[in-house]
């Protein structure tokens, strides 16, 4: 028998257990692999005869496509296959057929940097000659990379003809989705309020910014079976639409997931791999591809545009009587559904009695987003928390007390739907009030932030195999690329469920044609639900066990106990066998029946939803408008910190990526509707430099959905930065800002429109 | 019964109401009575959904129970970074 | 247009290689003498991920060409562990979990070990700034510096 946890224990009762791996901070265990150089990455594998493919881009924001002739580029020398649109398969799901355009455009091209023609060659630089030689023919349309400016009726329409679900009258045909969330009577919440606060904000969009540009290397023989290398976030989700899009069958294509230099939801989606594949089908020989980085950034998913107008009433004692906020994200050439997520996200963090979101997603000739760690909620919770830091502001009140006043807590009617079970948010709240950063002092031009932040956390289909070998020692197999130390949790919870020391456990990740299907590693799904999946499959494991033990002894399985890693007897057969450990069943797995292995397969629900709160300290110089960030905490509910390191980490490199998101970070574009700072000199991120050491506090509110409490970490750290920066750069300069980023010019701009 | 609460969106397929009344002893029947109740719910059903029951947001599982009591709340089909 | 041979040393040894003379050192290193763990992040300068030290200087190999390396000494990553031990830096990073998923560990590795060996005793703004060429998307940069000023205090002892 096995001791179980039991389905829907509390977060009291999880408290209550002692770990002996979980919570300690091991070294990672591809770590050493990633110090000396050794670990293989997306563009570091090569094959014999392979040949190097680029891809002609559209030159335009908006033209429809004449002709494309690719005769004298096929002609060349050292050229070995060429394709376009028409090499691949029409797609009966309109998401698919989007991604499959966004691939290699079709008909039109949607942005400056589409797709348009990919060419396989002996080298790159015979591949980037014959580009040159390809004659693409096109009518140059007008084009709209605004969101406000892709609403109006007089705005260029991207998918002429096409009909989207559920749109209300009066909106023009870019507007692709269309949503509304909330509850209680708006009318009546406003009226008991002291005082109400209507502001327009902008966000500008932002790149994930991973460091490795999106490479593979694809093969595919005469037997029409291929094989795909590939930095990804989701290897199972690349065999799927490569195979759909050249159209083979799945089992025909087996996808490798490289180690990948970053991701934040960026490499949830194909763009090189179906091109790749389609070349290498052509010319019969391994084709790879790798991105400059400036085809990452004009032509890989940035996050999406916002222009918001919100209004939030509250009492003069700080209650909030009403919110409502109207969202508008553009997400470039094709429908998403980041709008919507602002919209359920927005007022997650509030127990509100009158509460409405509206979210319009609309399209523009802008590179199709993708997702960005939490996508949708930091542009939408910047907005209500700037206005909550607003009227604390004017009402003279306590910016912390005003959210512990008005906290979600157990029991809270969220503001998407359901009902909240056992959440971290006042306790990450009082946790920021408690800590000495709250009442430091403040120097002169400073100013304090303060922000809450809320991410759903997802979970999802998983498959975990785990293997019992001879030597006692356990190989834990799974599916979900490892982007920021996954192995390292999932190697921490095996040991720790089957009681053995973590260096006896090897995780790795494998292929898709090597274990069961899992869904993409996004929503800070991984350690919660492949956790979860790894711990049944060493309940499975246990229970084999437990069974051969029973049978060495002549006694009922039901009368063995697992304990420290070891078969017991137990009932009346107590201590009357001495305990037989995992490497001595192990040891005699032959003898006793065969090899032994644990295995899971299941689509994962329960995953908790995650709250944080983020404290800074800016400095702005009125003279520069710069803003230098001068102290900063994180707060944030981990339900159980598997590996604390890596919790932390989580939390810091999210943070740096909303402060960066705040202050410097932007798509430009100019008046042509080309992109303008597709480059790392002109698309800053965050430096070394620019910060000081990002503070963290891990709390720990148990999430009653896993074995272990875990929750999601990964996306909501970044969250509340540009709400705290934004707050923080308010008071520091006494000016509020309403537009993201605050670069230095804006910020001057507001000081001296002040005076 | 149980009663299903719709975002706020989808009550122009509902003819204006939010929470609806449907026989179902699990999630896949609760799916299946709402589009034949309400036909316009078929396409965006069809897309894909989830289900928060009780707060605890399910994604396609057609066998999780619902009791008469449960709050069930329909939602849309959500993906993460 | 014919290539060009290069002799040079690189991590110590003995290296030949042929080139285009277009051609950088980053894509010679890389496709010419198989060092992959020197990486490629923008082929501008802009964030560090391909540095190595040219004759004891920090460079992005991104923007050296290939042929001039010709006669000059270059130390990428895959040189700095002696055998199975570790340079104290890369330990460093191990101990603090400095690295999440590794694409800039290798430029990060060179960059800091460019920096002890001119200035054994930096300051944390020092190390900031040293670094500030090398781009992290993951960390927030808080557990890197914190190793790298770690590996310089034990470095000092030693």
């Amino acid at each position: 028998m096995v001791t179980e946890y039991v389905e829907g224990s509390t977060g009291a009762e999880l408290n209550k257990r002692e770990f002996k791996v979980i919570g300690t901070r091991p070294p990672r265990p591809d770590g050493i692999d990633k110090v000396t150089g050794r670990a293989l990455f997306g563009a570091d594998l090569t094959a014999p005869g392979m040949l190097h493919a680029t891809i002609l881009r559209s030159p335009h924001a908006h033209a429809r496509i004449i002709s494309i002739d690719t005769s004298a580029a096929l002609a060349m020398s050292g050229v070995k296959a060429v394709v376009t649109s028409q090499d691949f398969v029409k797609q009966s799901s309109s998401g698919n057929q989007d991604t499959l355009d966004n691939c290699m455009a079709r008909g039109k091209v949607l942005y400056d940097g589409h797709a348009v023609a990919s060419v396989a060659a002996t080298s790159v630089k015979v591949a980037n000659a014959a580009l040159k030689l390809i004659k693409v023919e096109y009518e140059v349309l007008p084009h709209e990379t605004d969101v406000d400016g892709a609403m109006l009726d007089t705005a260029p329409v991207l998918h002429e003809g096409r009909k989207f679900r559920n749109i209300p009258e009066g909106n023009n045909a870019n507007v692709s989705g269309y949503w509304e969330f909330g509850h209680g009577d708006l009318d009546a919440g406003f009226a008991k309020a002291d005082i109400i606060i209507e502001r327009s904000f902008k966000t500008a969009a932002t790149h994930q910014g991973y460091i490795e540009p999106h490479a593979t290397l694809a093969t595919m023989g005469p037997d029409g079976r291929g094989e795909i290398w590939v930095c990804t976030q989701g290897h199972y989700m690349v065999r799927d639409l490569s195979a759909a899009f050249i159209g083979i069958e799945t089992s025909q294509l087996r996808v490798t997931a490289s180690e990948i230099g970053g991701g934040f939801g960026g490499k949830t989606t194909v763009y090189l791999e179906p091109v790749a594949l389609a070349l290498s089908k052509k010319a019969g020989r391994p084709v790879k591809m790798v991105m400059t980085r400036e085809e990452v950034f004009r032509a890989t998913g940035p996050t999406t545009s916002s222009s918001t107008d919100i209004k939030i009433g509250m009492t003069k004692d700080g209650r909030i009587t009403a919110g409502q906020a109207k969202l508008r994200y553009q997400g470039g050439a094709y429908p998403n559904i980041t709008a919507m997520l602002g919209a359920m996200t927005a007022f997650a963090s509030y127990d509100l009695d009158a509460v409405q979101t509206l979210a319009w997603n609309v399209l523009t000739n802008r590179p199709k987003q993708a997702a960005y760690r939490a996508p949708g909620a930091p542009m939408a919770i910047y907005t209500v928390e700037s206005v909550v830091d607003e009227l604390c502001q004017k009402l003279g009140l306590d910016p912390l007390e005003v959210r512990l006043m008005n906290a979600a807590k157990k029991g809270t009617l969220s503001s998407y739907g359901p009902t909240f079970d056992e959440i971290g948010l006042v306790a990450t709240l009082e946790a920021a009030k408690a800590h000495p950063h709250y009442t430091a002092p403040l120097g002169p031009n400073q100013g304090r932030g303060v922000s809450c932040g809320f991410w759903f956390n997802f979970a999802g289909n998983t498959s975990v195999s785990m293997n019992i070998n001879e030597d006692g020692t356990v190989a834990v197999i799974e599916g979900n690329p490892d982007i920021g130390g996954s192995r390292a949790s999932i190697s921490m919870m095996a040991a720790e469920e089957l009681g053995i020391p973590l260096e006896k456990v090897r995780t790795i990740v494998a292929d898709t044609n090597s274990i069961g299907f899992n869904d993409v590693t996004d929503g800070s799904r991984v350690t919660f639900a492949v956790g979860l999946a790894t711990i049944k499959a060493a309940r499975a494991a246990i229970k084999n066990m437990c069974g051969r033990a029973a049978q060495v002894w002549g006694i009922d399985a039901d009368a063995v106990d697992w304990v420290d890693g070891a078969a017991v007897p137990t009932g009346h057969n107590a201590g009357e066998f001495p305990p037989m450990t995992l490497a001595e069943i192990a040891a005699d797995q032959a003898k006793t029946g065969g090899p032994i292995a644990g295995h899971h397969e299941v689509n994962v629900d329960g995953a908790g939803v995650s709250f944080g709160v983020h404290l800074v300290d800016v400095e702005v110089d009125p003279e520069t408008g710069f803003t230098q960030i001068k102290r900063y905490t994180v707060f944030q509910d981990a339900g159980k910190a598997i590996h604390p390191d890596y919790v932390e980490g989580q939390m810091q490199g999210g943070a740096v990526q909303g402060i960066g998101w705040a202050l410097n970070e932007e798509y430009i574009y100019g008046e042509d509707g080309k992109l303008q700072n597709a480059g790392f000199l002109d698309y800053r991120i965050p430096v070394a430099s620019d910060l000081p050491m990002i503070d963290t506090v891990i709390l720990e509110i148990p999430n009653p959905g896993h074995p272990y409490g875990v929750r999601g970490v990964g996306e909501t750290g970044i969250v509340p930065p540009l709400a705290a920066v934004a707050n923080g750069v308010s008071h520091a300069a006494g000016v509020r800002m309403f537009e993201l980023p605050m670069s230095p010019p804006r910020i001057l701009a507001a000081i001296d429109g002040a005076k | 019964m149980v009663t299903v609460t719709l975002w706020g969106s989808l009550r122009s397929a509902t003819g204006g109401l939010k929470d609806v009344e449907v026989e179902a002893r699990n999630t896949g029947e609760m799916l299946k009575a709402l589009a034949k109740k309400y036909p316009a719910l078929e396409s965006v059903i069809e897309g894909g959904v989830s289900v928060a029951i009780d707060g605890l947001i399910y994604k396609e599982a057609w066998f999780t129970p619902i009791k008469p009591d449960s709050e069930v709340v329909l939602m849309p089909y959500m993906k993460g970074g | 247009m014919s290539k060009i041979h290069v002799s040079t040393t690189i991590n110590g040894d003995a290296v030949e290689y042929l080139c285009e003379p277009s051609e950088t050192l980053l894509d010679a290193l890389r496709d010419h003498v198989g060092l992959t763990g020197v990486k490629e992040g923008c082929g501008s300068g802009d964030c560090g991920a391909c540095s190595v030290e040219l004759d004891g200087r920090l460079v992005c190999s991104c923007l050296v060409l290939a042929a001039e390396a010709e006669g000059r000494s270059v130390n990428t990553v895959e040189g700095m562990a002696d055998g199975e031990k570790l340079h104290v830096l890369q330990q460093k990073l191990l101990d603090h979990a400095a690295l999440q998923c590794g694409i800039c560990t290798p430029g990060i590795l060179v960059a800091a070990k460019a920096l002890l060996e001119k200035n054994p005793d930096p300051t944390e703004t020092e190390v900031r700034y040293w670094l500030a060429g090398n781009l992290c998307r993951c960390t927030g940069y808080d557990k890197i510096i914190r190793a790298v000023m770690d590996a310089a205090a034990e470095m000092r002892g030693a």
